[in-house]
């Protein structure tokens, strides 16, 4: 599918890491995405029309109160909701008009998650739910590669009880990596640990941006993390209410909360 | 190579071992009836056609006073026959030095020189006849097993009136006689009834019928109108005393047979039925629970890229491995069961070779229908998960809803505990949930009754036809109809107490086109040897006029009372009358007709005769009885009723025994599966509110009550529903397994109920005491940390 929109530098640069959004490609390009659920006879708008560019490699962390619509963009991003209303484009992608079998695709071919509540299966070790993951993607790196990378390669057939809250995130990081993916999508990814075990994730997601090259996105109700993107989107009521580009980017063992 | 999906799969089925394991027992129970059932049916039914083909079984029979046989031609001529047989039967009274009473020898000639053309014998043990050699004979393996006979054996008949000592050279089987049973007798006696096949010149000389027959067998060629042929052949018998020919379906042994291939497939789909629909059921129930609990796990499986189908065929292999374990420990339970099948068959089946094949055209069906059991049970839960949208599943389930109870809306809570509302409270919740578990309990209960009301039929068929119906001790019969005063002399006989008459009248009954051959009886109306019943088991006396038929008969010629129907009787000047049915009784076993002896006699155009009398009789004479029958000339046979009934109920004791025993376990099984997986699927439900009942101070009886308070009342429900479906189920069989020789009764006994009931009980304590030990280890603390 060719390219439509103005907005889509056809550069060719997409894996270096650029310093400057401007000279870099947009990925993903929304133009007015909304999204409306029915709750019964309720309808709860989550986004009323967003109009975003995410650009190749950067890090990008999104801010919001719970409700303000933060969860439900990222799982549009992710490819794992579709919009009510508006377009939303990864590169060739249209992910709007996507059916499951495309979005399921696009998924796995492209897109690596991390969820606040880790989302590891209980059943199979650290290694084996990485594993889970390599044994469908495409370019994957081994897990015990990615199971090293976030500082786990000793507790690789430990089973999710016999890791801590931050190793059981780290396991879910090198889980979304270990396919090599090119957007990494974070959802509260500290949220439920304690300050210096998420340190510890957020160095981990860092490193991963810069050495990969992976464009990331980290939602969170933390201001603090905030001092860690390239670029800061607050999210309210389903709009967004600023965008704020870093002039330099904090190292996470700074930041405190 | 197992990739993370497999491994997960099988750490999930380990987890919940106790839950597949039962299920895929409940299944295998299910498989295991199919694979016995029809595995038994096709063993049988292949080796009674390679045994009736190989030994040149019969297609027609007809028996008559005596032709010459210079008829043969012409009965070989009637278009569509194919081989005929001609042979001499009789009946005669045999002396055994085992046993005191005598007992019925039937002999059949073989042609001197050559096998039969029809009705091969296969040589068991010994040889076969020779010729010219006086006095030699074939006996039936069933009656040789019954007084240990072997060839050399001699044994003393009384023959047209003279004492004769036939010499065994073999011992043999017979197509005809696989079933060995003689007409009319509802019971087999084996020690008291025995086939002999003798030379056929030396049978002929000894009843006088040199040059002649009294009994031929056709075969006919395929596509033959065997109507017609009989027919035929009855118009060419008539002149000679033809009793009316008759093809294979009328033949006993045969008929016989085939009446428990047609039970035996009833069963096969019944009991299966039962069984796969509470693995069904139980299969959704534990499906549906994992799914449940692994919302975020599947969400996160999409998120990877895991697509829809990779999910639904991961949750899908997970029943399929159940139903593959079940389906196998059913194929091999199956095979254990219908070998012992097959062998309790050869107790009454009488066949050259016992085969039992495991077939794969039965296994293979069989095993994908327990697949597909298990499929269909798994869709709704598959479907949940495959259309499980991942970014809602990402969220927690929403807290479920509750809201007053019945009981609180009519406001008698204050009569109930806390504990008690918690139950109901969950119960109400989940209606349909209830509802199936109360079922599938209820089921457990159901396939106990099944199971064993066939024994309590049993035991009241024997009670009603030999004690409260037919109530001789003795029955003798006469070669030929004998003077009324023979019933004098047989009074007279030491024992008896009490001697009725009956005149027995071979007989064509014809209503519309519809034709029935039987025996009419003509017993005295004030008998009071033979009681009649009707359909409330009431006694009615028979009228002076006008024919008594059995329920069985009046439906096979659809008559009823008041209709006129045509008698055509097959002996002597064979009279043909009309007569209206005066009544219908209640007969569970054979196609009875009764009319006053009189009025037989009158039919008969005939002074006082009778075929045979009905003896009561003084048990402790009966020694002297048995030695002054055997004396007597013209008594062809003599049937003792209550040996008959022994023998029968000794062979039928043991399997009603091991069919009990099988039937708790099969009970068991269902009823442990349904409250075990219930049990189980409760307590992982509610392990976090159970847990925090025991941190805030109750005990584990208390939080046990809660868990199980729910179970107890879903089981004391379920009882009744189950004895209640559990008569149904067995008024279904019942209705299955009417053949035209036995009817059932539909009889459950209150013990029946009682131990279904009692069975059901003690499965679902013993279940619940399973799962208490899991409250016993909850690990308090981690249950509250991590809220699953």
């Amino acid at each position: 599918m060719p390219a439509e929109k103005k907005e889509v530098a056809d550069t060719h640069d997409s894996t270096s890491v650029s310093d400057s959004a401007a000279v870099s490609e947009a990925v993903f390009v929304a133009r007015g995405v909304t999204k409306v659920y029915r709750m019964g006879e309720v309808h709860v708008h989550a986004l009323r029309g967003i109009d975003l560019d995410l650009y190749a490699g950067e890090l990008v962390v999104m801010l919001g109160a719970s409700g303000s619509g933060k969860s439900t963009l990222l799982n549009i991003l992710g490819g794992l909701d579709v919009p009510t209303d508006g377009t939303v484009r990864y590169r060739d992608h249209d992910l709007t008009r996507a059916d499951d079998v495309a979005l399921t695709r696009y998924r796995r071919d492209h897109v690596g998650f991390v969820f606040q509540l880790y989302n590891i299966i209980p059943s199979l070790t650290a290694r084996e739910n990485v594993a889970l993951v390599t044994e469908i993607a495409r370019n994957p790196m081994s897990p015990e590669e990615a199971l090293d990378m976030v500082g786990l390669k000793e507790r690789m057939d430990h089973f999710p009880a016999q890791l801590s809250g931050g190793e059981q995130q780290r396991v879910a990081i090198a889980r979304a990596v270990a396919k090599q993916p090119e957007v990494l999508l974070c959802d509260e990814p500290t949220g439920a640990l304690d300050v210096r075990t998420g340190v510890v994730v957020l160095e981990v997601i860092e490193r991963i941006n810069r050495e990969l090259g992976t464009t990331t996105v980290i939602i969170t109700h933390n201001v603090s993390i905030a001092e860690m993107a390239e670029r800061v989107i607050s999210l309210s009521d389903g709009r967004i209410a600023e965008i704020k580009q870093n002039r330099t980017k904090r190292p996470p063992a700074e930041i405190t909360w | 190579m197992l990739t993370a999906m497999h491994r997960k799969l099988l750490r999930d089925l380990w987890h919940a071992k106790g839950q597949a394991l039962a299920i895929a027992l409940v299944l295998s129970c299910g498989v295991a009836m199919l694979v016995m059932s029809l595995t038994t049916l096709h063993s049988l039914t292949a080796t009674i056609d390679r045994y009736y083909n190989e030994y040149r079984f019969a297609h027609i029979w007809a028996y008559l006073e005596r032709a010459p046989k210079t008829l043969l031609p012409r009965v070989a001529e009637i278009p569509g026959v194919s081989h005929v047989q001609t042979r001499v039967v009789a009946d005669v009274n045999l002396d055994l030095e085992d046993m005191p009473e005598p007992a019925i020898g039937r002999l059949i000639s073989i042609p001197d020189r050559q096998q039969p053309m029809l009705n091969d014998l296969h040589i068991r043990q010994g040889r076969w006849i020779e010729p010219g050699r006086r006095g030699e004979v074939l006996v039936s393996h069933a009656f040789a097993e019954a007084h240990q006979l072997r060839s050399g054996d001699t044994v003393r008949a009384i023959i047209n009136g003279r004492l004769r000592t036939l010499t065994i050279v073999g011992v043999a089987l017979s197509p005809e006689y696989i079933y060995e049973i003689r007409e009319g007798d509802l019971l087999p006696d084996n020690k008291r009834f025995g086939v002999f096949w003798m030379g056929e010149t030396e049978l002929a000389a000894a009843f006088d019928l040199e040059g002649s027959f009294n009994s031929i067998t056709l075969s006919t060629l395929p596509g033959a109108n065997r109507e017609e042929i009989i027919a035929r052949l009855d118009r060419l018998t008539e002149r000679y005393g033809g009793l009316g020919a008759f093809e294979r379906s009328e033949q006993t042994s045969h008929r016989l047979i085939s009446g428990e291939l047609e039970q035996l497939r009833a069963m096969a789909v019944i009991t299966p039925v039962i069984f796969f629909a509470v693995a069904l059921f139980l299969l959704n129930m534990a499906l549906s629970r994992i799914v449940g609990t692994q919302r975020e796990q599947i969400a996160a499986l999409k998120a990877f890229g895991y697509s829809r189908w990779e999910i639904g065929l991961h949750y899908l292999q997970f029943v399929l491995i159940i139903a593959t374990v079940g389906s196998i420990i059913g194929v091999a339970l199956g095979a254990w069961f219908g070998r012992a099948l097959t062998l309790f068959y050869a107790h009454f089946f009488r066949f050259p070779w016992h085969e039992y094949h495991l077939d794969w055209r039965v296994v293979v069906p069989t095993i994908a229908v327990g697949l597909a059991v298990a499929s269909i049970g798994a869709v709704a839960a598959v479907r949940r998960a495959v259309m499980l949208p991942p970014a809602e599943a990402m969220r927690p389930e929403p807290p479920p809803e509750f809201r007053p109870t019945i009981i609180e809306r009519i406001g008698i809570q204050s009569f109930l505990s806390q504990t008690a509302r918690m139950v109901l409270r969950t119960l109400e919740r989940r209606p349909l949930r209830a509802a199936m578990t109360t079922l599938g309990i209820a089921f457990a209960a159901s396939v106990m009754i099944l199971g064993s009301f066939s024994s309590d039929i049993v035991d009241y068929l024997i009670d009603y036809e030999f004690h409260r119906s037919q109530r001789q001790d003795v029955t003798v019969t006469f070669f030929d109809s004998t003077a009324g005063r023979a019933e004098r002399e047989l009074a007279n006989m030491p024992g008896v107490l009490h001697a009725e008459g009956f005149r027995a009248i071979p007989a064509r009954l014809r209503f519309e086109q519809r034709s029935e051959r039987v025996g009419i009886m003509g017993v005295p109306s004030g008998s009071s040897l033979m009681h009649l019943m009707d359909d409330q088991e009431r006694r009615i006396v028979l009228p002076n006029d006008g024919l008594v038929v059995s329920d069985k008969l009046a439906d096979l010629l659809r008559i009823s009372v008041g209709d006129v129907v045509t008698i055509e009787v097959l002996e002597r000047e064979r009279p043909e009358r009309q007569v209206p049915v005066a009544a219908v009784v209640r007969q569970y076993t054979g196609q009875g007709a009764w009319m006053d002896r009189q009025a037989a006699q009158r039919l008969m155009r005939e002074q006082d005769r009778i075929s045979g009398a009905h003896l009561a009789v003084d048990s402790d004479q009966l020694t002297a009885l048995y030695a002054a029958l055997k004396e007597t000339p013209g008594v062809s046979g003599v049937t003792i009723k209550r040996a008959a009934v022994d023998s029968f109920m000794e062979t039928y004791a043991e399997i009603v025994l091991t069919m009990r025993l099988f039937n708790i376990i099969f009970g068991s099984i269902i009823a442990i599966g349904v409250v075990y997986n219930a049990a189980r699927i409760t307590f992982a439900e509610r392990s976090h509110e159970l847990a925090t009942l025991r941190v805030i101070g109750f005990s584990r009886g208390e939080v046990s009550a809660i868990l199980f308070g729910e179970l107890t009342v879903l089981t004391l429900i379920a009882i009744p529903v189950g004895l209640f479906i559990g008569y149904w189920f067995s008024v279904l069989a019942v209705l299955a397994m009417d053949t035209e020789d036995l009817r059932m009764p539909m009889v459950i006994e209150p013990a029946t109920y009682a131990t279904a009931a009692a069975t059901v009980l003690v499965a679902t304590i013993a279940s619940v005491l399973f799962v208490r030990r899991g409250i016993d280890r909850l690990d308090l603390v981690a249950v509250l940390k991590t809220g699953t």
